[in-house]
């Protein structure tokens, strides 16, 4: 039984197919403005990985805020449900997810069961997302890649006053300027944004364990604001930017 | 460098036919705001000279070279005027101010000089906040509102988007009425993720105009809850820089279906115009 979830985000489209419930291959690659063009080629790429034919494929689930563009899809889950259905199939120990993406952010708490209690969301405000690190990256001139890096060589507490990516780029121009140095303003950045996500978590109400999932959690820095905003231990999946498509490829429909 | 599109243009003007030395009370307003400065010089409580220029990194400076600017071309000094209010977010750095006073009054107090005394909603519309206020007869604050958070419904985040469009800012308004059918209004709050969406539309081969209009109607938009939830009064006047901008301000009309009081005065000055009234209020006082 070949089953596929497709998680369409904001920046990057991810797809997981699983065979039997057990992930056989994957791919990601870049949104960009093609959308359906694009999930269509990365969903061939990934069946011809596995040697799969697209006959034998008995589901697809799309997910994510750009799912309509894969129109290919045979049924579609809402972001929440497929990010509960990955982290707690993946840990059953899971009694809070939260979800970092490029533009979105959302906490969960979910039972013993996995069934989901309540949820929180961001969808409409960079400062809790992926997005917020990208645009003061640019500022900084660090890329996206050694961002988390550059922020742990930091042990300094600058508060970074602005809430909004918009003004917040103004804020850390200032601080280059004023000699501020550039690991001491990466780290404000990614406390900026955990005690964002910390507030969302509480919104929800959170106790262990914690399942951090989305691009977010491969930048270290921000883990280590996370952790310490939340002052407990967060678990990270090996590939935390595909637990949704793998949500996803789990809610057959059937 | 390339263009810079945001920048705005830089003034002072002086009324010509007025003499300050006939003059009892000369008083002055300074309003470091974020993004830009103002410095009025009232003579006997009438508007005689101002400035206004873009805040620079170094607040104290910001407000000295908006005084000087405003004092150029009237023949006075500093040392000719009675008192100074200063107001703003950089308030405290006006190093030669007698005293300051919050924004929220002095723009009630200066939009109450500007458009009269029936007004009774004032719409504030800054580089870095928006702010609702409702006004008595005399200019006096009864409530307020404000946004200071997000750059959405921002002068900020129209800055951005002149930028990003490559369209001088002044320019705008004008270009967003260009267009053959008004289009949906952009949907992302987020100046962030308005960006991303608006390089979407282009893509998909809209028009610049057309993306201009979505954008000022997602703007009028924005400001519109901030306005409900405080209640519009009639007179309705929009102050600040964004005034100037007829593609949002006609846009945000229509939508609350009450029109804005206009006329000839700056609508960038209501902040300092009031410093400037309070300061002649304080001298008259200190007199008695």
């Amino acid at each position: 039984m070949i089953n596929v979830g497709i998680d369409v985000g904001a920046k990057n489209i991810k797809i997981v197919a699983l065979q039997d419930g057990k992930i056989v291959s994957k791919g990601h690659v870049l949104a960009g403005f093609e959308t359906k063009d694009t999930s269509q080629a990365l969903y061939n790429e990934v069946l011809k990985k596995a040697n799969i034919s697209p006959e034998e494929v008995n589901s697809i689930t799309s997910t994510g805020s750009g799912r309509k563009a894969a129109d290919f899809a045979s049924n579609s889950v809402t972001e929440v449900t497929a990010a509960a259905k990955g982290a707690t199939n993946m840990f059953p120990s899971a009694r809070c997810v939260i979800d970092v993406g490029a533009e979105e952010g959302r906490t969960i708490r979910c039972d013993n069961d996995g069934k989901i209690i309540d949820f929180a969301l961001n969808e409409k405000c960079a400062a809790g997302a992926g997005a917020f690190i990208e645009a003061m990256g640019r500022a900084l001139e660090i890329s996206i890649e050694d961002f988390g890096k550059i922020s742990l060589q930091s042990n300094q507490e600058i508060p970074l006053n602005a809430q909004c990516a918009v003004f917040a780029e103004s804020e850390v121009v200032s601080l280059l300027h004023s000699k501020t140095e550039k690991k001491d303003i990466a780290k404000a950045v990614n406390d900026a944004v955990a005690s964002r996500i910390t507030s969302m978590a509480r919104k929800v109400g959170f106790e262990k364990d914690i399942i951090l999932i989305g691009g977010m959690a491969k930048n270290t820095g921000f883990v280590a604001a996370l952790t310490k905003a939340l002052e407990t231990d967060v678990i990270i999946p090996e590939d935390p930017e595909y637990i949704l498509a793998y949500g996803a490829a789990l809610l057959t429909g059937n | 460098m390339s263009k810079e599109f945001w920048r705005w243009k830089e003034y002072n003007w002086v009324n010509e036919n007025m003499d300050w030395r006939t003059g009892d009370i000369i008083t002055a307003g300074v309003d470091v705001g974020s993004v830009s400065s103002q410095a009025v010089i009232l003579v006997d409580g009438e508007l005689y000279a101002y400035s206004s220029m873009r805040t620079g990194s170094d607040s104290p400076k910001s407000s000295t070279n908006a005084m000087n600017w405003a004092l150029e071309k009237t023949g006075m000094t500093l040392n000719d005027v009675q008192y100074v209010v200063g107001t703003g977010y950089g308030r405290v750095n006006v190093p030669f101010a007698n005293k300051t006073i919050t924004e929220i009054a002095c723009h009630a107090r200066g939009a109450n000089k500007m458009y009269g005394s029936t007004v009774r909603t004032i719409l504030d519309m800054g580089g870095q906040d928006c702010k609702a206020i409702r006004v008595d007869e005399k200019g006096k604050v009864t409530n307020f509102l404000m946004n200071d958070k997000c750059a959405a419904g921002t002068g900020r985040g129209m800055e951005v988007f002149a930028d990003l469009l490559s369209v001088p800012i002044e320019e705008i308004g004008d270009l967003s009425f260009q267009v053959e059918e008004e289009p949906p209004p952009v949907s992302s709050t987020c100046v962030v993720f308005a960006k991303t969406e608006a390089t979407g539309l282009l893509r998909e081969g809209w028009p610049k105009n057309k993306v201009i209009a979505a954008y000022c109607s997602a703007m009028a938009h924005r400001v519109v809850t901030l306005l409900e939830r405080i209640g519009v009064e009639s007179d309705f006047v929009i102050t600040g820089g964004i005034a100037k901008n007829r593609g949002v301000v006609n846009r945000l009309s229509k939508e609350i279906g009450v029109e804005t009081l206009k006329n000839d005065y700056d609508s960038q000055i209501a902040g300092a115009l009031g410093a400037g009234l309070f300061a002649k209020a304080l001298v008259e006082k200190e007199r008695k």
